[in-house]
């Protein structure tokens, strides 16, 4: 089945980054070997694949981040990708004091 | 810049089935699985990616109620009437002998496919938590052994193993939007869904004898964060409920959804990340908790005697057979009360300093070690960002505190208007084969009213497969109605066209602070009628309103416009509650006290020919849980 009233209208599909006070993720441009691995574990898809192939994956929606490093997990490079919750989000911890 | 994946959104798809799973978590994997083991050509949509999609995605640590396991010494029927008396009788019955009944079976599925659920490298050898002759590791009750801890990150890639083998058609990346059903006299029958590519924009009908929901429960309603949507709700993201929309859209029949609870956990802003703070809590349970001098808060048992070892902490006190913890279980009343921190009051007037901190260097080393390490690393979303982000911080439990925010250690404090479905939350109203009013489809895991976690969603999601399956061989694969469809179509498609509208995220920001106003703590009837008319003012008004640049921010707002949906079913659920009810935490300021007795069980409401019908079923519809159990399981010998 095709429904010919679509194809007329010519959508384009485009995409801008949406902001957010935060960035979840930091992609390696040097380590990133641009398998997109993490593009296709997200599960919201924050990450969309480079214009380039090859290149790193960009974070176009990094205020749907939910943290909850499935990227990290597929990557196959160590440090390629740091996840990091908002600074508002870090709890604090303190040296047991011994006395 | 041009959207990365092609332009499908003029393509019609179609696909069918003899079994259609809608959600690829735990739940719609296992239905998967036990329909295809049954021989049935199964297609399952997920809106991520099966490999880490839905809440235990990236892992989870406990798996609860399995009473059949080697260790345990509660009873399927006595763990169920348990939990039926302790939640009174608003409990689902039926997914709890389910869940205690077969959940170690599929526990046992997990392992011969490759999931870790035993200490097979001996790490914890001579644990009091462990069993040393099967290498189980047991969690909260050690006496008792219902709940274990298993290595969950492992689990979703062992479930896509297992469906690929079988030959399960996976979709990935496809949003099921609309249940398909037909009307044969006068039963509303499911002929299938319509599904829609989150890439590409490409919509599908698929066709099925049988389908099985088993998508998330309802969140976003109360709780919205523009700036940072992703960290709304506990759950995943994109997990908000669209199985209930799409069900109330059928006329499918729900109850119990005018139970809501103050926000327990949300991460933008009022809490800290699930299991990121010290606490002494599921994950972190039974943490050493130590306050701002340093000294340790005491535990105390039922009858407030004090603990003086770590073990005692998780043993039931004199003369208990055994403690209820985890899961859906908050405070239990004294029967099943297990062991906890003295009250917070009762800590102020002794002096004790906040803020409080979790101590694990004054634990027993396997203790800190099954903590910090195995739970805080297999739970769901913390090995990555609590773990290893810690570690990096340069986090050593033998040397550090962590710090505990607010009175006590949830780190967290909502405003009573800030709400949740949490702690057994409404759902799906189902009989024993967990079919729903709607013929051939069946709910599992977070759907049913009343769910558990995720040995439940396994659980229940095998056995709604099972039915499922044997449901497709009696019936015939249907047309849906034509028109039906290409108007669905059309909704689903129409904002793609709409240009400089507005952004998804302002009409879920205006449907949440309404659902705070008009359906807040403390509900009545005028505020009701105004949050539904406005709810109404939102649909009709504003989503149109509302533009998409590409798949991705249509999914966003086909999300909301679900959100509407849920959110009238929730208002119009409320309205037809007129006493108030402490298990409901329902709550009216026009309370009818009279009602109370006659409201005592489970109000249902469905959709009929565009009015909301209400319903009743009483707490003990289930009948005898043995009886119905053995009746319904479908023929498998235990």
């Amino acid at each position: 089945m095709t429904d010919e009233k679509f194809r007329e209208d010519g959508l384009r599909f485009t995409a801008e980054v949406t902001g957010a006070s935060v960035m979840p993720l930091k992609i390696s441009g040097e380590l990133c070997i641009g398998c997109c691995r993490c593009v296709n574990a997200c599960q919201i898809d924050v990450l969309l694949p480079p214009e380039v192939p090859g290149e790193a994956p960009r974070v176009f929606y990094p205020g749907e981040c939910w943290y909850c490093g499935a990227c990290v997990m597929e990557c196959p490079v160590p440090g390629a990708i740091t996840l990091r919750h908002p600074l508002m989000n870090q709890a604090k911890f303190v040296e047991k004091k011994t006395s | 810049m041009n959207w990365p994946y092609p332009n499908e959104s003029a393509l019609f798809g179609e696909e069918t089935s003899d079994v259609l799973v809608l959600g690829g978590g735990l739940s719609g994997c296992f239905a998967a699985i036990a329909a295809a083991e049954k021989g049935k050509q199964v297609v399952l949509l997920e809106k991520g990616a099966v490999i880490r999609s839905g809440a235990a995605g990236t892992g989870f640590d406990h798996w609860e109620m399995a009473c059949t396991n080697p260790g345990c010494l509660v009873r399927p029927e006595e763990m169920t009437a348990a939990l039926y008396e302790e939640q009174c009788g608003y409990s689902n019955v039926i997914g709890h002998m389910i869940e205690t009944s077969e959940g170690w079976d599929r526990l046992l599925d997990l392992e011969k496919w490759g999931g870790k659920i035993r200490d097979t490298e001996d790490e914890f050898a001579g644990a009091a938590f462990r069993d040393e002759k099967t290498k189980l590791m047991y969690a909260y009750d050690y006496t008792n052994r219902y709940t274990l801890r298993v290595w969950g990150t492992g689990f979703k890639p062992a479930l896509l193993r297992r469906m690929r083998a079988l030959g399960v058609r996976i979709f990935d990346r496809t949003e099921a939007c609309t249940l398909l059903y037909r009307k044969a006299d006068g039963v509303k029958q499911g002929v299938g869904a319509i599904g829609m590519d989150t890439r590409t924009g490409k919509v599908t009908v698929f066709r099925a004898k049988s389908t099985v929901l088993c998508m998330s429960r309802p969140a976003r309603i109360w709780l919205f964060s523009p700036d940072t949507p992703g960290l709304s709700e506990f759950r995943p993201f994109q997990s908000i409920g669209s199985g209930h929309a799409m069900g109330y859209r059928a006329g499918m029949e729900f109850t119990m959804m005018e139970k809501s609870v103050r926000a327990e956990f949300s991460a933008a802003g009022r809490s800290f990340p699930p299991y990121s703070t010290g606490n002494n809590h599921n994950t972190w349970y039974a943490a050493t908790m130590v306050d701002a001098r340093g000294v340790e808060i005491p535990y105390v048992d039922r009858d407030g005697r004090i603990l003086r070892t770590v073990d005692e902490r998780y043993r039931p006190a004199p003369g208990q057979k055994f403690f209820l913890k985890g899961g859906v279980i908050d405070e239990p009343r004294y029967e099943w009360r297990g062991p906890e921190t003295m009250p917070f009051d009762e800590l102020m007037k002794r002096g004790y300093r906040l803020p409080f901190y979790a101590d694990l260097s004054a634990m027993p080393e396997e203790e800190r070690r099954v903590i910090w390490g195995m739970m805080v690393g297999e739970e769901a979303k913390t090995r990555i960002p609590v773990l290893d982000h810690y570690e990096k911080q340069g986090f050593d439990p033998e040397k550090h505190l962590l710090q505990s925010y607010g009175n006590g250690w949830q780190s967290a404090s909502f405003l009573v208007q800030e709400r949740q479905l949490f702690g057994a939350p409404g759902g799906v109203m189902h009989d024993w084969n967990l079919e729903t009013n709607v013929r051939n489809v069946f709910a599992a895991g977070d759907m049913l009213f009343a769910s558990d976690c995720a040995g439940h969603a396994c659980a229940t999601g095998h056995w709604a497969g099972r039915h499922a399956a044997a449901a497709a061989d009696a019936a015939e694969l249907l047309q849906p109605d034509r028109d039906f469809v290409y108007a669905e179509r059309e909704r689903l498609l129409r904002p793609l066209s709409v240009r400089d509208g507005m952004d998804w995220r302002e009409l879920n920001a205006a449907s949440a602070k309404l659902m705070q106003n008009y359906c807040g703590g403390v509900k009545n009837d005028a505020l009701l009628s105004l949050g539904l008319q406005s709810i109404q003012e939102l649909r009709e008004r504003m989503l149109p309103e509302v533009s998409a640049a590409n798949p991705h921010e249509l999914v966003r707002l086909h999300e909301v416009s679900d959100i509407l949906d849920v959110s009238e079913l929730i208002l119009q659920a409320c309205m037809f509650r007129t006493a108030d009810s402490a298990p409901l935490y329902f709550e009216r300021s026009d309370a009818r006290a009279e009602n109370a007795a006659l409201e005592d069980g489970f109000i249902t409401i469905r959709r009929e020919g565009g009015r909301a019908v209400k319903g009743f079923v009483p707490h003990t519809y289930a009948g005898d849980m043995l009886k119905g159990f053995e009746k319904h399981r479908g023929g498998l010998v235990r």
